[in-house]
């Protein structure tokens, strides 16, 4: 299994991506944002939270405007995996592999604190290890973190079964921390290889650090 | 030429900050503000000189980078 992590000037959880891969065995090395191509033998492609670009005119614009997004919607188009993590969710939406877009949370808030997950749809790889409605507790850490999408892309969205996860309390209740549309935390695209969340799965790998829920979730996309 | 780029969030798009900006005026007891949008302007100087031509280059820059149009509407102002 070989996993390429995305570097752009201001990506920030591109090591920890790095080390959640390597413990769960994969070979992974870090793809540099100037690069016009990718190896062709990477199997998944995770773009790194952070704050590429300053999050200058929107969050993930500019970098999804960067050489290496080609060679990643190629990869993608090609039928391989791509996720994208907090930073990299709003990449996706920019380059428009993913549908919708992602806003400043509600409360205009930077927010940073472990939250519950209720699993929505597990009919794709990323989440296909959990059953539908388990509840997982991961990290969230974003400012621009409020997901909208109109009603006819959230149609489409239940009708392919493309919405991956709620904010939900302990007990599975829906609990929006953002504004999001619907309470929605990650959407897959309609052909299930291209996924984007906000939360953190790769700071969920060590209980001593308060969750190791993260592990079951990459470990489904190994 | 200048072009003067408006780029605002979509009626129907929840806008927080307008939000925030408008309860802030209430609480300095500027009554009469119905709503508030909080959006971004982008000046740029071109070295085009034909309007039209202009005009449809800045659109393109909006569609293209400038503006999310799943959120956001932009209105191009040009300036000689």
């Amino acid at each position: 299994m070989k996993v390429g992590i995305v570097q752009f000037p201001g990506t920030n959880c591109e090591y920890d991506t790095q080390y959640a891969f390597e413990k769960l065995g994969a070979q992974t090395s870090i793809l540099w944002h100037e690069d016009t191509a990718v190896a062709a033998d990477l199997d998944l492609i995770v773009i790194a939270g952070g704050f590429s670009y300053g999050d200058y005119l929107r969050s993930g614009a500019i970098a999804s405007k960067s050489p290496i997004m080609k060679a990643v919607k190629a990869h993608a188009e090609a039928g391989k995996k791509v996720l994208g993590i907090c930073n990299g969710f709003q990449v996706l939406t920019e380059t428009h592999m993913l549908p919708g877009a992602l806003k400043r949370n509600e409360h205009l808030h930077f927010i940073s604190k472990h939250h519950n997950l209720k699993v929505a749809s597990n009919a794709n790889d990323f989440l296909e290890k959990f059953d539908n409605s388990d509840v997982v507790n991961i990290p969230i850490a974003h400012h621009d973190g409020n997901f909208f999408i109109d009603a006819d892309g959230l149609k489409e969205l239940y009708d392919n079964d493309q919405v991956l996860l709620h904010y939900c309390d302990a007990q599975g209740n829906i609990s929006n921390p953002n504004g999001s549309v619907d309470s929605i935390a990650g959407i897959c695209n309609k052909e299930k290889n291209v996924f984007g969340l906000m939360p953190h799965p790769e700071r969920a790998m060590e209980e001593v650090l308060g969750s190791a829920d993260g592990i079951k979730m990459l470990e489904g996309l190994m | 030429m200048t072009a003067i780029i408006n780029i605002s969030l979509k009626n129907g798009v929840l806008d927080s900050q307008g939000k925030a900006v408008h309860h802030a005026l209430d609480s300095l007891h500027f009554e009469n503000v119905e709503d508030v949008r909080v959006g971004r302007q982008i000046v740029m100087k071109l070295s085009q000189t034909d309007e039209t031509k202009a005009l449809e280059e800045v659109t393109q820059m909006c569609e293209d980078l400038l503006a999310n149009t799943v959120i956001e509407d932009y209105e191009i102002e040009l300036v000689k």
